[in-house]
């Protein structure tokens, strides 16, 4: 009796799983159709259509190790939104040449923004990135402190058929190797920065030197010794170690100790944000600077500079050298008109992080009222081979080929007798972009299609 | 033998279905609706309904789950690499590596309890963390993670399918896995593990799995040998996890090694705890309110607070943005934990475990629990 009831319940519970399941299929089959209705009716992602503004997201790092960098960029992309609405002092579109934008929005249509946190990790920054798209529904994606987001973000941009306009990223990856038609890079890369340091090291170090690098170990740190390296070399410099260190080990002593007898004379800092503080700071306590080795100074080199690692880094940054992209104290038009309106609005001086942002900001801008459109491969080409000036590093431009901007690199030094605490940086010398040119065949790599 | 009817769990199964599938309607008052966040839902939803079978069943508190969520993710897009860009084979190879690391760390951890084993599995945790991070990087390309790329091998797609001009987009024999497509393909894996979850829960071996859980000693006193029950439910719990890694290569094909961290094993068991660690529906909603709140409440930012608080005059709408908004945008994390506080204090039960208590003081008559939240005491 029990057994039969059981058998009753069993089959009904069969079926009824059969049903539940035929359902689901259903549902999996039938509803994409209903809800992303739009997705075939635009003619590209997001097309903002007769809508009267448009939307950009700021994909910026506002928790972990390069906060104080994501901070800076979102000053910059707000200043930047409020230029292009025609609010605030315009700042560069007075000095941009040639320029297209009308101070009136974009194509006429009020910019709006929204904002993400990347955490410095590629999954939450493409998390956020894809929140952006999917339901924020915005046209271009930009920022980025670190090279492995920016190129994590690239390539989600570029399966998604959204322009990503890199923020701080210096990896020679970002345009060579993991380069994408949908991404834009603006900074300079470990390239040009080796390239920019050789003469200078040369001319202050002479070419007898044993050169120990220590590394942060990601795409970034990889590229930036394997250029520090190229041109060191080809001074006549020696390698004697070079030694890859976690990001954000926070404590680098156990790494500093074997420079001490390693033999080598130049130590080479591959550090960034709050690493380069922590082992800059460690490598002067432990007394390197003030060593003799093979009877020369001992001497240490940041190959990536900024100016708020060097506020960090205080006292020991001084008569360091290294290669920065933009400094505040450039005297052309341009970042005098944008560190004054940056400065009215916050009180204190750009970094170079925020300078590359507002000007990738602009330059999409720009090239959407060039392209007459928003459709991407428009923009895209009418961003491809740009050339411009007057937005702080003197004539600049887009490569077609891998889409890294090219332009003059400064070569700095830690200011010995700052005259107030923002003038860190002294520039020795603007380095002419021939002088860092390259050929975009040699990190390999490929640009992928304009429709996707 | 069997005190859940097999009707009771029908109804369930039917309820939890249509709940599922229907999220991108009934989240969208909320906000969330939108591809990326009901994929991230379907797949922390897996991961924390086999931690729970671990935890919640057993009472051992594994505090280095996320390997299995890496290894899953790694093992998944290698797949893509290697193989072919059909997501079933990834699927398949994120179960069986997890299964098998499960294997492993459960093997060494398992021969102690309480806090030794989770400082072990937390040990273990780090240790493949750093591994992925910079030993190892030819496998795991370290932390700029493993992604896809034009000249990967993809042996078995090269034998069918021309290659096209950019990167292939996985997919489930020519479905593309991104968007919602993806969401439906999680939902109805999540929807499978939820069942076999609460098969599991209500079979001999969930009973082993409970008894471990009220006296292990005494188990092991009348002659009952705990531990292949307990390496079991270690490793069914590691392969769910390696089931989630693999979901979230195959809506997004990149690994990496922060998946593993323990703040990511940390958050899943805020989630069990949160939602309510032993009921089959509380893990779940533990996942989606701390997904939710990383997804949602970080992007409220100043402007937008401005707004929402429109109606209030100027001196007022400045007072009351103020005092919110160090709690959304970047600040997600204080809410996050101030409402972790507010559960831990006065629900010891999480989510499931308030509703149960509301639900049975509402209805005095029907005292019977039901099964939802029925046998976790």
């Amino acid at each position: 009796m029990t057994d039969r009831k059981k058998e009753a319940r069993e089959w009904s519970r069969r079926q009824m799983l059969k049903t539940s399941a035929a359902g689901a299929a259903l549902a999996t089959a039938g509803s994409p159709m209903f809800f992303v209705k739009n997705a075939w009716a635009a003619k590209f992602r997001n097309d903002p259509g007769s809508s009267s503004s448009i939307t950009l997201g700021f994909n910026v790092p506002q928790t972990g190790a390069y906060s104080d960098e994501g901070a800076d960029e979102l000053r910059a992309y707000k200043l930047a939104v409020q230029h292009l609405n025609g609010e605030g002092d315009g700042g560069m579109l007075n000095t941009m040449t040639p320029k297209s934008l009308k101070g009136n929005g974009v194509l006429g249509k009020k910019v709006k923004f929204v904002t993400g946190d990347t955490q410095t990790k590629s999954d939450a920054a493409r998390a956020s990135a894809k929140r952006m798209i999917e339901k924020d529904g915005v046209l271009m994606v930009t920022g980025g402190s670190s090279s492995g987001v920016a190129i994590a973000v690239q390539g989600l941009c570029q399966e998604n058929g959204i322009i990503f306009m890199a923020g701080l990223t210096h990896s020679n990856d970002t345009t060579g190797k993991d380069k994408k038609r949908y991404g834009f890079r603006h900074f300079f890369n470990a390239y040009m920065s080796g390239a920019a340091l050789g003469p200078v090291l040369e001319k202050e170090y002479g070419n007898q030197r044993k050169a120990y690098h220590l590394t942060a170990d990601y795409t970034w740190g990889w590229t930036q010794e394997e250029s520090m390296r190229k041109f060191t070399e080809a001074l006549g410099w020696q390698t004697t170690a070079a030694v890859k260190t976690p990001v954000g080990a926070g404590d680098f002593s156990q790494y500093i100790t074997p420079v001490l007898n390693s033999g080598a004379d130049v130590l080479i800092l591959n550090h960034y944000g709050k690493d380069m503080i922590n082992s800059l700071t460690q490598a002067v306590q432990f007394g390197l600077r003030d060593k003799q080795v093979n009877g020369k100074n001992f001497e240490i080199v940041v190959p990536l500079f900024s100016r708020l690692m060097a506020q960090g880094a205080g006292e020991n940054i001084k008569g360091i050298l290294g290669s920065t992209n933009w400094n505040w104290s450039l005297k052309d038009a341009g970042s005098q008109a944008f560190v004054k309106s940056f400065g009215q609005a916050y009180g204190f001086p750009p970094s170079m992080a925020a300078h590359t942002c507002y000007v990738q900001t602009l330059l999409y801008a720009n090239a959407c009222e060039m392209a007459g459109s928003f459709y991407p491969p428009e923009v895209i080409k009418a961003m491809e081979g740009f050339k411009f000036d007057g937005m702080g590093n003197g004539a600049t431009e887009y490569r077609a080929e891998d889409h890294q901007c090219f332009k003059d690199v400064l070569v700095v030094r830690g200011n010995n007798n700052p005259s107030s605490q923002f003038d860190l940086l002294e520039v020795v010398q603007e380095v002419p972009r021939s002088q860092v040119e390259y050929d975009a065949a040699i990190f390999g790599g490929a640009l992928g299609p304009y429709k996707v | 033998m069997d005190t859940v009817s097999r009707k009771g769990e029908l109804r369930l199964m039917l309820i939890f279905s249509a709940a599922v599938l229907l999220m991108p309607v009934w989240l969208s008052p909320f906000g969330a609706a939108y591809p990326d966040l009901l994929q991230k839902f379907a797949i922390f939803g897996i991961f924390a309904v086999g931690f729970n079978i671990l935890f919640g069943l057993t009472g051992y508190l594994s505090f280095g789950h996320a390997v299995f969520l890496g290894v899953g993710s790694y093992a998944a897009v290698w797949s893509f690499k290697l193989f072919t860009m059909n997501v079933i084979p990834a699927v398949i190879f994120g179960v069986i590596f997890s299964g098998i690391f499960a294997a492993l760390i459960g093997f060494v951890s398992l021969r102690r309890s309480g806090i030794y084993f989770s400082i072990l599995t937390l040990a273990f945790a780090q240790m493949s963390y750093n591994l992925a991070y910079s030993v190892l990087t030819p496998i795991t390309n370290g932390e700029t993670g493993l992604q896809l790329r034009l000249h990967d091998l993809r042996m078995i797609d090269a034998l069918f399918i021309e290659a096209g001009e950019g990167l292939p987009l996985t997919n489930l024999f020519g479905i593309k896995m991104s968007g919602y497509p993806g969401f439906y393909f999680c939902a109805v894996l999540l929807i499978i593990g939820f069942y076999l979850a609460l098969r599991v829960k209500n079979s001999p071996f969930g009973l082993a799995l409970k008894a471990i859980k009220s006296n292990q000693t005494r188990m092991g006193y009348t002659g009952f040998n705990s531990r292949p029950y307990m390496l079991s439910a270690f490793m069914i719990s590691g392969m769910y996890a390696g089931l989630a890694g693999a979901l979230l290569a195959v809506t997004d094909p990149l690994a990496g090694a922060e998946r593993m961290q323990w703040t990511a094993s940390g958050e899943v068991v805020l989630m069990t705890i949160l939602g309510g660690a032993g009921t089959l529906i509380g893990p779940l909603l533990g996942a989606g309110l701390i997904k939710y709140f990383e997804n949602i409440f970080s992007s409220y930012d100043d402007s937008l607070l401005h707004q929402a608080f429109s109606y209030l005059p100027d001196a007022m709408n400045d007072v009351v943005v103020g005092m919110i908004s160090p709690f959304v945008g970047d600040g997600w994390h204080l809410t996050l934990g101030a409402l972790f506080m507010v559960i831990i204090i006065f629900l010891p039960g999480g989510i499931v475990g308030g509703i149960t208590h509301l639900w049975q003081r509402l209805v005095k008559k029907n005292q019977e629990p039901t099964e939802m939240e029925g046998k976790q005491q």
